[in-house]
C-alpha cells in the first residue's frame, strides 16, 4: 500500500533532503504548524485536539485497565486474598468510572470524530473550534476530580452510585467522584452542540444529508443523546449532593423521597449512554465495511436512519434495569417489549454490512480484521441482551456475571474493538506514516481470542448463578473464573502491541499516501497528514457517498 | 434597544411573581392540588423563559423543533416514571 520504498535514508551530500524523517507533506500539515507547548495547549484546530484527546483517553484507558488487572488477579482464587473486601469495591468502582466516562464516552467521538467530521463534510474546522478546545479543558478537570478521588481513598457504590447506599451509607469521595462526572458531562455535552451545528452547518457545496458518510450520521445521532440525555445525569448526581451534604429528601424515604426515583433517573441517561458509547463504533464499521468490500454501502438510508431510530427507540427502555427494583410490572412489560424494538435498527445494521460484503473484494487489512471481529461480539452481545430483557430470564441471571459478560461483549467487544479499527484505519492519515500490517492483524486476532476467553466464562458463571461485584466465590467456580483471568492476560498483552508499532511508524514507518487504502470519501482526497486548514480549496461534491465503481455481474452485462 | 431593555425587566418581574407564587403555593395548598400549582406556575415560567430569554420568539423553524425536542424528551422521561409510580 505505499509508493515510496522502505528505509529511504537522507542523502549525505544533500542537505536539503531529509530522507524519511520528514516528508513534504508532513512539513506543510497540521502536526507541524506551531511547535511550541502553546501552540498545543491552546490550539483551536480540531484535529491537534483530536490528538490531545487521544492521548488523554489512553491514559484514562490504562488506569482503567490497571483496576480490572486488579480485579481479574483477585479473582483468580475463591478467596478474597489480593483485595480487602473495601479495597475490592474501590477497584470494580473506579475501574466502571474511568472507562465510562473518561475512555468509551469520549473515545471515539472526541479522537476521531473530531479529527474527521470537518474533514469528512468538506469543512475547515468544527463550528465552535474554542468551545471545542474548552470541552477538552473541562474533561481535563473532571479526570484530575477523578484521580483525586483515586489518591484520596475511593468511593465504593459502584460506577451506579445507587441511592441509598451512595446518600446515606457510602464512606468515601462520593461527592467528588459525582463531581468528576458531572464536570466531565459538560464536555460530553459541548461536544454534542457542537457537532451537532457544524453537521448541519458546515457541510461544503453538494455534500447534501443523503451524501454524508455514515461516519456522520452516526455521530449526529450520538451527538443528539449527548445533548438530551447527559443534563439529567447532571442534575442526578447534584441531588445526591443535594441529599448527602444537606439532608434535601429526594430519594430517601423517611424524607419524602423515592429511592427507586434515582434509578429512573440514572437510567434516563445511562441507557442512552450505551448508545452513546456504541452508536460511533456502528459508524466506525459502516465506514471500514464498505472500505475493505470496496463497495457502495448496501441500504444507505437503512444505515443512516437506524442511527437516530437507535438514538430516539433508546430513550424508551431504560426500566430494563430495575426489573427486580421493585418496579411495577406493568412499568416493566413495557420496558421489556420496547428493548426487544431497539433491537430492530442494530439488526439492520448488521443485516447492511452483510449485505456490503457480500461479493465485494476485500482485503483482510487490520481495519477489516478489527470491523469483523466487532460485528460478531456485537451481534452476540447484542442478542444476550435480548436474553436480559425477557422479564422472567431476567430474575434469574440479574446482577450476576451474565450481566457483566453482556455489556463487556457490547462496550469493548463493541467499541473497543471499533475504536481500534479507526485507529488502525485512520492512522496513516492522521499521522502520514503507515505502520507493519502484519502487526496490525496479529493484534486483531490477540483481541478477538483474549476477548472471547475473558468474557464468554463469564456467561456460564453469571447462569450459574456468580454475583457480580464478589471476590469471593464456591470453589467449583474456580475454573471459569480462572480461563477469564487468563484471557485478560492475552487481552493486557494485546492492548499493549500498538504502543511499539505505531509509535515506531511515526518515525520510521513508510509515508502514507494521500489515500492509501483505496477509500471514497473526502478525507482521502487531501494529504497525509492534512494541511491545518484541511483543504487548500473548499471541495465541491457532486456525486454520491462511497462513489466506488460499480461493478456488474457477467450474466448482467448482456 | 430602550424596548427591548424594558421587555426583558418585565419578564423578569413576571418570573419573580411567578416564584412567589411557588413558595406562596407551597405553604397554602396541599394535596394533589399542590402538585397541578407547582407544575403549572413551573410551565408558565419555563414558557417565558423559552419565549424571550432563549429568544425562540425570533427563531424559526430548526430551532423551534429542537426546543420543543427538548420538551418532547423530559415528557418521556416524566411519562414513563409516572406509570412506574401510578401503578407499582
Ligand atoms: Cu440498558
Amino acid at each position: 500500500m505505499t509508493d515510496v520504498p522502505i528505509n529511504k535514508r537522507a542523502d549525505p551530500n544533500d542537505i536539503r533532503d531529509r530522507g524519511l524523517s520528514e516528508t513534504p507533506e508532513e512539513r506543510a500539515s497540521y502536526l507541524r504548524a506551531g511547535h511550541t507547548l502553546r501552540s498545543w495547549f491552546l490550539t483551536t484546530d480540531h484535529k491537534r485536539i483530536a490528538l490531545l484527546y487521544l492521548v488523554s483517553v489512553t491514559f484514562f484507558f490504562f488506569v482503567g485497565g490497571i483496576a480490572a488487572a486488579l480485579i481479574r488477579i483477585d479473582l483468580l482464587t475463591p478467596e478474597g486474598d489480593l483485595l480487602s473486601n473495601e479495597g475490592y469495591n474501590r477497584a470494580f468502582t473506579l475501574h466502571g468510572v474511568i472507562m465510562v466516562w473518561f475512555f468509551l464516552i469520549p473515545s471515539i467521538p472526541n479522537t476521531f470524530g473530531n479529527f474527521l467530521i470537518p474533514l469528512m463534510i468538506g469543512a475547515k474546522d468544527l463550528a465552535f473550534p474554542r468551545l471545542n478546545l474548552l470541552s477538552w479543558y473541562i474533561y481535563v478537570i473532571g479526570g484530575l476530580c477523578t484521580l483525586f478521588v483515586l489518591v484520596a481513598g475511593g468511593v465504593d457504590t459502584g460506577w451506579t452510585f445507587y441511592t441509598p447506599l451512595s446518600s446515606m451509607f457510602a464512606h468515601g469521595q462520593v461527592v467528588m467522584a459525582a463531581t468528576a462526572v458531572f464536570i466531565v458531562g459538560f464536555s460530553s455535552i459541548l461536544t454534542g452542540l457542537n457537532f451537532i451545528v457544524t453537521i448541519h452547518k458546515l457541510r461544503c457545496p453538494g455534500m447534501t444529508w443523503g451524501r454524508l458518510p455514515l461516519f456522520v450520521w452516526s455521530h449526529y445521532a450520538t451527538s443528539l443523546i449527548l445533548v438530551l440525555a447527559t443534563p439529567v445525569l447532571s442534575i442526578t448526581l447534584a441531588l445526591i449532593a443535594a441529599e448527602r451534604l444537606f439532608g434535601v429528601g429526594v430519594f430517601d424515604p423517611k424524607l419524602g423521597g423515592d429511592p427507586l426515583l434515582y434509578q429512573h433517573l440514572f437510567w434516563f441517561y445511562s441507557h442512552p449512554a450505551v448508545y452513546i458509547m456504541v452508536l460511533p463504533g456502528l459508524g466506525v464499521v459502516s465506514e471500514l465495511v464498505t472500505a475493505a468490500a470496496r463497495k457502495r454501502v448496501f441500504g444507505y438510508w437503512f444505515v443512516a436512519g437506524s442511527s437516530l431510530a437507535i438514538a430516539a427507540v433508546g430513550f424508551l427502555v431504560w426500566g430494563h434495569h430495575m426489573f427486580v427494583a421493585g418496579q411495577s410490572m406493568y412499568a416493566s412489560a413495557v420496558f421489556s417489549f420496547l428493548s426487544l424494538v431497539v433491537a430492530v435498527p442494530s439488526a439492520v445494521k448488521v443485516y447492511n454490512w452483510t449485505a456490503t460484503l457480500y461479493k465485494g473484494q476485500i482485503a483482510i487489512d487490520p481495519p477489516f480484521l478489527f470491523a469483523a471481529s466487532f460485528i460478531g461480539l456485537f451481534v452476540f452481545g447484542g442478542l444476550t441482551g435480548l436474553v436480559l430483557a425477557m422479564l422472567a430470564v431476567d430474575m434469574h441471571v440479574h446482577d450476576t456475571y451474565f450481566v457483566i459478560a453482556h455489556f463487556h461483549y457490547i462496550m469493548v467487544g463493541g467499541t473497543v474493538s471499533a475504536y481500534f479499527g479507526a485507529l488502525h484505519f485512520w492512522w496513516p492519515k492522521m499521522f502520514g506514516r503507515t505502520y507493519p500490517m502484519v502487526w496490525g492483524r496479529i493484534m486483531a486476532l490477540l483481541i478477538y481470542l483474549g476477548f472471547n476467553l475473558t468474557f464468554f466464562p463469564q456467561f456460564i458463571l453469571g447462569y450459574l448463578g456468580m454475583p457480580r461485584r464478589y471476590h469471593v466465590y464456591p470453589p467449583e467456580w474456580q475454573v471459569w473464573n480462572v480461563l477469564s483471568s487468563t484471557g485478560a492476560s492475552i487481552l493486557g498483552i494485546a492492548y499493549l502491541l500498538p504502543f511499539v508499532y505505531l509509535l515506531w511508524s511515526l518515525r520510521y514507518g513508510p509515508p502514507a499516501s494521500a489515500n492509501p487504502w483505496g477509500a471514497a470519501g473526502l478525507e482521502w482526497t487531501v494529504p497525509s497528514p492534512p494541511p491545518k486548514e484541511n483543504f487548500v480549496e473548499t471541495p465541491v461534491v457532486d456525486y454520491p457517498a462511497y462513489n466506488y465503481p460499480m461493478e456488474m455481474e457477467e450474466g448482467a452485462r448482456g | 434597544m430602550e424596548q427591548a431593555r424594558k421587555r426583558l425587566a418585565t419578564v423578569w418581574l413576571a418570573l419573580l411573581a411567578l416564584l412567589a407564587l411557588t413558595v406562596a403555593g407551597s405553604f397554602t395548598v396541599t394535596g394533589a392540588a399542590s402538585a397541578v400549582v407547582s407544575f403549572g406556575v413551573a410551565a408558565a415560567k419555563v414558557a417565558l423563559i423559552f419565549w424571550f430569554f432563549m429568544q425562540l420568539r425570533t427563531e424559526k423553524g430548526l430551532i423551534r423543533v429542537f426546543a420543543v425536542g427538548a420538551i418532547a424528551w423530559l415528557a418521556i422521561l416524566l411519562t414513563l416514571v409516572t406509570i412506574d409510580k401510578v401503578t407499582r
